[in-house]
């Protein structure tokens, strides 16, 4: 089996969040990047575990330029026997899907994994535009998948439930938690990784459907207004004259 | 030239987030001066599409058959790209449901039209087409141009008010022409969470973190929840260790959840549990711990302990509702 998984970069969890350049850049002066949670947790474990049981090779997929290679080296740490990197900034989720779909057409992978959703952009959106540019079905949020041959059975989240489901590979796959448990790096892990072939292409050229146009920061809530623990009645008051939501 | 939205539905009745979307669709197509025009796909009344009149919705183009009654990314796709094609679509509006985020890029690749996903408000039409939504986790907000002819934006749950008043929505069958083979996924299975009200699009949420204890201690908030129509929500350390179950995990590697009332007992309000639940509209905190992070963050807070406090809150809200309903 061929498995490719799709990697990003995203600013660690707990970094400030600023902007430049008259509010119309993201500040990455002093921003620690990490590997993107669900792709890290979920995609890339249930690769390396279906590998494990079936045989393959699982290979890792990153647009971006150089900076991203130690989140790159990290897959290939945890399992990932390569990784390719197109070299590009990552301009909009189109460009991102275009480019992968560009590398992947022509290597016959039996299952596209993704995450969830990257947590810098929140869109949701490469998987799906992915799965569409190599006209392939696509299983979205999905919290198992096992094969049997070329038959995947998946379990995926519905709102208020779960579903079941087959489908025939190849299939592009955006993973969250349930799907794998993550997996620390170990020594000989890391020591592997650095000889690990990691190979950079050259982006065609595509273009970008969006742009941001500025930034702004959250809104502003006020101070927290305190109720007395003796005097709940109060609390509810002020959520139904006050705050009006209920 | 039109305005296309894509409308759910569940059990035969359109989802609340398929009238949010309508809504959002008829007032966008008011600002551009054209009409606003629905796609449903698979088993529903007409007189159930019909009320999309309410929402401003001139017509519905409905296309019935059966294979339309499970979800399959590729041929939704197909079909309300076909959907768009008929109707003239310049922009197609979809809700941030589960299906519309895996439906809307396959249609942004198909129509080749830039795609922003989960909008909070209308458009900015003037001069252009920019879309505002949250990013970084709700660490900052971002005005996305779109650049293209065609649009598609998706609407975040609970954003935008349901309008009412329209007449009723014309009715038109529909074939996209589809065959067999355009659906490659099979559902065998369909598991039902339990009776609760569905998180993603509650208005309402209870939510309790590690400050609870264990899982037997859950009783009063799911009382509260009962109370008060709402949904339950958990932090990720609780649904980690399987006090609760994993989909009511909020946060930044959970859900992003935008209710009008957001109540969170025992929550210390890590940065990365507020990423999924920063833009809902009111938020209370009952925690133990005066200096908790999250009181930064809350509009209303009790300070002391959620098992002597909860109760009590459930009472008063009990004496409320009686009085007001
Ligand atoms: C990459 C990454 C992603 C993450 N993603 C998420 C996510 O999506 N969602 C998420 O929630 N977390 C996430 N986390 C975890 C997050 O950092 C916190 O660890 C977690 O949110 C803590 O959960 P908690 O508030 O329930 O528990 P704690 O932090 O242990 O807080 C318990 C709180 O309960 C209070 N308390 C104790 N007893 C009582 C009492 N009797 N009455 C009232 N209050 C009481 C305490 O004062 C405390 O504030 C993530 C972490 C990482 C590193
Ligand atoms: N620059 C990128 N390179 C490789 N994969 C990416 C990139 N951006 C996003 N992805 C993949 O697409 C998923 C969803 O991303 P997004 O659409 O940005 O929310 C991520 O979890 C990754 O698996």
């Amino acid at each position: 089996m061929k498995f490719l998984v799709c990697i990003s970069k995203a600013p660690d969890t707990t970094t400030k969040i600023t902007f430049t350049d008259n509010n119309t850049k993201f500040n990455e002066d002093k921003v620690q990047w990490i590997m993107n949670p669900t792709d890290e947790w979920y995609a890339l474990v249930r690769a390396l575990e279906l590998k494990e049981t079936l045989g393959g090779t699982v290979t890792t997929v990153t647009v971006g330029k150089g900076d991203v290679e130690p989140v790159i080296r990290k897959g290939l740490a945890i399992g990932a026997d390569d990784a390719v990197r197109i070299d590009a900034d990552d301009t909009d989720a189109y460009q991102v899907a275009s480019l992968i779909a560009d590398y992947a057409k022509s290597e016959n992978f039996d299952v596209i994994f993704t995450g969830k959703e990257t947590i810098n952009y929140n869109g949701f959106l490469v998987p799906g535009m992915l799965a569409e540019l190599l006209d392939l079905p696509y299983v979205s949020l999905a919290v198992k998948l096992e094969l049997n041959g070329n038959v995947a059975t998946a379990i995926r989240e519905i709102e208020g439930g779960e579903e079941t489901l087959q489908v025939n590979t190849p299939l592009v796959i955006s993973c969250q938690k349930g799907m794998a448990e993550a997996r620390i790096p170990n020594m000989r892990g890391i020591m592997a990784a650095r000889t690990k072939p990691l190979k950079v292409v050259a982006p065609g050229s595509v273009a970008s459907l969006t742009v941001v146009k500025n930034f702004e920061p959250p809104k502003e809530r006020g101070n927290v207004k305190l109720v007395s623990a003796d005097n709940v009645e109060e609390l509810v008051r002020l959520l139904h004259e006050e705050a009006k939501v209920i | 030239m039109s305005v296309l939205i894509f409308v759910e539905t569940q059990e035969g009745k359109l989802k609340k987030s398929a009238r949010e979307a309508a809504s959002y669709g008829a007032k966008l197509a008011g600002k551009l001066g054209t009409d606003a025009l629905a796609i449903a796909l698979g088993k529903v009344e007409h007189s159930e599409l019909a009320t999309l009149g309410q929402q401003g919705v001139t017509k519905v183009l409905h296309e019935e058959s059966s294979n339309f009654d499970h979800f399959d990314s590729r041929a939704y796709a197909k079909a309300v790209a076909a959907a768009a094609d008929k109707a003239g679509a310049t922009v197609v509006v979809l809700s941030s449901s589960f299906n519309g985020k895996a439906l809307a890029p396959r249609l942004s690749v198909r129509l080749k039209a830039g795609l922003v996903s989960n909008a909070t408000e209308l458009a900015n039409t003037d001069g252009g087409f920019t879309v505002k939504k949250a990013v970084f986790s709700g660490k900052g907000v971002a005005n996305y141009s779109i650049t293209t002819d065609k649009k598609i934006v998706t609407v975040n749950a609970n954003s935008f008010p349901i309008a009412s008043g329209g007449g009723a929505a014309a009715i038109e069958d529909f074939s996209a022409g589809l065959s067999a083979s355009d659906f490659a996924i099979k559902i065998t299975h369909v598991e039902k969470a339990g009776e609760g009200i569905p998180l993603p699009e509650a208005e309402l949420v209870v939510s309790a973190g590690r400050g609870l204890k264990g899982p037997e201690n859950w009783g009063m908030i799911e009382e509260m929840a009962t109370i008060l129509h709402a949904a339950t929500a958990c932090s990720r350390a609780v649904s980690d260790v399987d006090w609760r179950p994993h989909h009511e995990h909020v946060g930044q590697t959970g859900l992003t959840i935008s209710p009008n009332l957001y109540i969170a007992v025992g929550i210390s309000g890590a940065i990365q549990h507020l990423a999924g639940v920063s833009s809902s509209k009111t938020i209370v905190v009952i925690n133990s711990d005066p200096e908790a992070p999250f009181f930064k963050a809350a509009d209303y807070g009790i300070v002391g302990d959620a098992f002597q406090i909860v109760p009590k809150l459930n009472d008063a809200l009990k004496k409320y509702f009686s009085s007001h309903n």
